[in-house]
């Protein structure tokens, strides 16, 4: 009877853990014919509904780039808005395949969460913005003011580092999204609200008055925001590192949603004729269809017009490429070469 | 089957189906095992899905530093701090917003239960309507408005205030904090002393009474010594007290006691929410004392206010206190709603800020169980004790 049990009870998790475990996710995507891909809530330029209530924006566009890649089609994709707190959650248990939601790359979440980042597809650092009205020209002169901050990200972290390091006293007031963080700053419950420098460019350019609002000078963290899956399936994760490094690759080798097609035939160059699967046999390698880096690219974009559309100078949120530009413009944007 | 046939003959494998009493146990036994199987087979494949995505399991990141800020502590508390230490400040934010909502919740409760029995016409209206809405919208909708109201007042700059001492704005109220002097320990001993002689007085004042039936005012003279003895303590010891008042700094106001928008907006809603569960309590509680005890007691000559103390109340509580008991583990419950307005709770700290930095969900999460399962257990076995204590005694 003991044995019965106990042969019943292995069985039984067996097959639970079949469920949960992250064996083969290429295959379960494939079956089920969607990436389901965890986004943020609500941030301007990185994760928005347009006016079809369709999700849009930066890391919107490297989901799509990820079905594009699997299934030659941008729309075969879910997406499941996250809160920093749920990000990680949701990600380990299998309730979303990839998680594309301006997450920072540190080592404790790398190492002990059981997650794999699989690049960086944008360099940001932590800043603070407040009321021009204040008159403070710096965040090193913000002794004794209330910071609002959202909670169950790095950026709390930093900000207790940075004020502990310069002596300061202030009261944190912790927010839950970033959309009620907006709220509570516009309302004057804090002096200064504090996220990433593109998350308050973003927040700044859809306040009423963005002119009466200064994003402080100092930016006191290192954020490389990327994109990562679960631990345990390199397959997978090759798959979206790739997806990433072809988007960069492209930009720099000049190829780009208009003339992909046409470069797809074969070109002089070994290094394009290798991504765009005319020469060698890259994709099988990864489990894809050959179309699969003309798919990103037509679908989406290379890595350069994905920012512009949607964070470029030409867009309310204004950001220049800065360190996101290629490391040919004097970025440091790197991808691996694709060989 | 018949009684001779069950105590004669050894054991057949047929009676364990056609004899009631082992059919009975032979289920209960089937019952267990399947439940210790399921058991068995969530522990395993917990244990089993942690091992496969690579997360450590332990509570060793209690003493690790948390690295965060906290903006209500009541010990102190920094950056360097443990995360053990950042939870015990977390526990202690739901203590005194617990605490302090049972208190406003059963007072108001009791005002609002004897009031929607009053016989003016629109205050029992009034009340009626109160108790309806409150009861009928979800406690979150509730949270969320008082906060919204409340980050709505002036801003820091332009605070309220009465008197240059207390300011009110979308910070919070900030009081004068007291600034205790040499001697000033005096003052808390005589109210320890003050206490222990009212008690004694009380005590001989009822033997007094049930020896010669005389009644001594035991309560004005308990409230003269409880307040007086501490006075003059305080007055012997020359006064030794200052108030540390708030001043505007370039953003805050600096010193004083802040009470935090959050703080405030969550104790308002546990309260008035609670409230109005209490004051139907409290309703049926007198409604259930017949009116023939009201009469029998002023037939013997008792005023009213006797009746209602020595008559109608210790007959309601009887009633009230069971239920009483569960809103006050609704409300110490529901407390853990907090983190939506950022009030830093013990939900808010283990299990947000540090359960997001260390990843250790199992544990954060087990811990708050035990810790809210631990504080219900303590107050169900407090009111239990009172329950017994004020209970009929029949004979």
């Amino acid at each position: 009877m003991k044995q019965a049990v106990s042969a019943l009870a292995t069985a039984g998790s067996i097959a639970f853990l079949a469920s949960a475990a992250s064996a083969a996710t290429l295959d379960d995507v494939r079956a089920k014919g969607f990436v389901q891909c965890g986004i943020n809530t609500g941030l301007a330029g990185f994760a928005f509904t347009d006016d079809a209530g369709e999700w849009d924006g930066f890391d919107v566009a490297f989901c799509r780039a990820v079905a594009s890649a699997i299934f030659g089609d941008a729309t075969a994709v879910k997406f499941t808005p996250l809160t920093g707190k749920t990000r990680f959650e949701a990600l380990k248990s299998g309730e979303v395949d990839v998680l594309s939601r301006n997450t920072t790359w540190t080592l404790s979440r790398d190492a002990d969460l059981g997650l794999t980042f699989v690049g960086v597809n944008y360099y940001d650092g932590q800043g603070f913005i407040g009321r021009k009205a204040l008159g403070v020209g710096s965040a090193t002169e913000l002794d004794g003011a209330s910071v609002c901050i959202q909670t169950g990200t790095t950026t709390e972290l930093n900000l207790a580092d940075f004020f502990r390091a310069n002596d300061m006293s202030y009261e944190p007031v912790p927010i839950e999204t970033n959309e009620e963080a907006r709220t509570s700053y516009i309302a004057e419950r804090c002096d200064v609200y504090t996220t990433d420098a593109s998350g308050l460019a973003a927040s700044r350019s859809t306040f009423e008055n963005p002119d009466d609002h200064m994003v402080y000078p100092e930016i006191i963290s290192k954020e490389p925001l990327g994109p990562l899956v679960r631990q345990g399936d390199d397959e997978w994760a090759d798959l979206i590192r790739w997806t990433l490094n072809v988007m960069i690759n492209a930009e720099e080798y000049g190829v780009n949603s208009g003339n992909v097609e046409d470069l797809a035939g074969g070109t002089d160059n070994p290094e394009i004729n290798r991504m765009l699967g005319s020469e060698g046999n890259m994709h099988e390698m990864l489990g894809v269809d050959q179309t699969w880096a003309v798919s990103i690219i037509k679908n989406v974009g290379n890595y350069g017009e994905v920012f512009d559309r949607y964070l470029g100078p030409d867009t309310p949120i204004a950001l220049q490429r800065g360190l996101n530009a290629l490391w040919t413009d004097g970025g440091i944007l790197y991808a691996p070469p694709i060989r | 089957m018949s009684v001779a046939e069950l105590s004669t003959g050894g054991f057949d494998i047929r009676r364990l189906w056609t004899d009631r009493r082992y059919r009975s146990l032979l289920f209960q036994l089937a019952t267990l095992v399947v439940l210790g199987v399921f058991i068995v087979l969530i522990v395993n494949n917990v244990i089993q899905n942690l091992a496969a995505i690579g997360v450590n399991y332990g509570f060793g990141f209690l003493s690790q530093p948390a690295g965060y800020d906290i903006n209500q502590q009541l010990i102190p508390y920094d950056s360097t701090s443990t995360h053990g230490r950042a939870a015990v400040v977390g526990l202690l934010n739901t203590l005194l917003v617990a605490i302090c909502g049972i208190v406003l919740a059963t007072i108001l409760g009791f005002i609002f239960g004897v009031a929607r029995l009053s016989p003016n016409w629109l205050i029992a209206r009034i009340i009626t309507v109160y108790i309806e809405v409150t009861r009928n919208v979800p406690l979150l909708l509730q949270i969320l408005l008082w906060h919204a109201v409340i980050i709505q007042l002036p801003t820091a700059r332009d605070a309220i205030s009465f008197s240059d001492t207390i300011f009110l704005s979308n910070r919070g109220l900030t009081v004068p904090a007291p600034i205790f002097g040499d001697g000033f320990s005096l003052v808390p001993i005589a109210f320890m002393a003050a206490i222990a002689a009212a008690i004694v007085f009380a005590k001989w004042a009822k033997r007094e009474q049930e020896k010669t039936g005389k009644i001594y005012p035991v309560f004005t003279i308990n409230t003269a010594i409880i307040l007086g003895l501490p006075v003059l303590a305080f007055l012997a010891a020359g006064s030794p007290l200052s108030w540390e008042v708030p001043e505007m700094g370039r953003f805050n106001l600096r010193g004083g006691i802040p009470l935090r928008p959050e703080f405030v907006a969550m104790w308002a809603a546990l309260s008035f929410y609670t409230a109005a569960f209490i004051a139907e309590i409290v309703r049926a509680g007198i409604q259930s004392v017949h009116r023939g005890q009201t009469e029998a007691a002023y037939s013997l000559g008792l005023r009213p206010n006797r009746t209602m103390r020595l008559i109608i109340i210790p007959q309601a509580l009887r009633v009230i206190v069971p239920p009483l008991t569960s809103q006050y583990l609704n409300l110490t419950k529901n407390s853990s709603l907090a983190i939506a307005i950022g009030y830093m709770d013990i939900t808010a700290t283990l299990g947000g800020i540090t359960l997001n930095q260390t990843g250790q969900a199992m544990e954060a999460v087990m811990l708050m169980m035990s810790v809210y399962l631990s504080i219900s257990l303590l107050t169900s076995i407090f009111m239990n004790w009172y329950n017994r204590r004020i209970r009929l005694v029949e004979r």
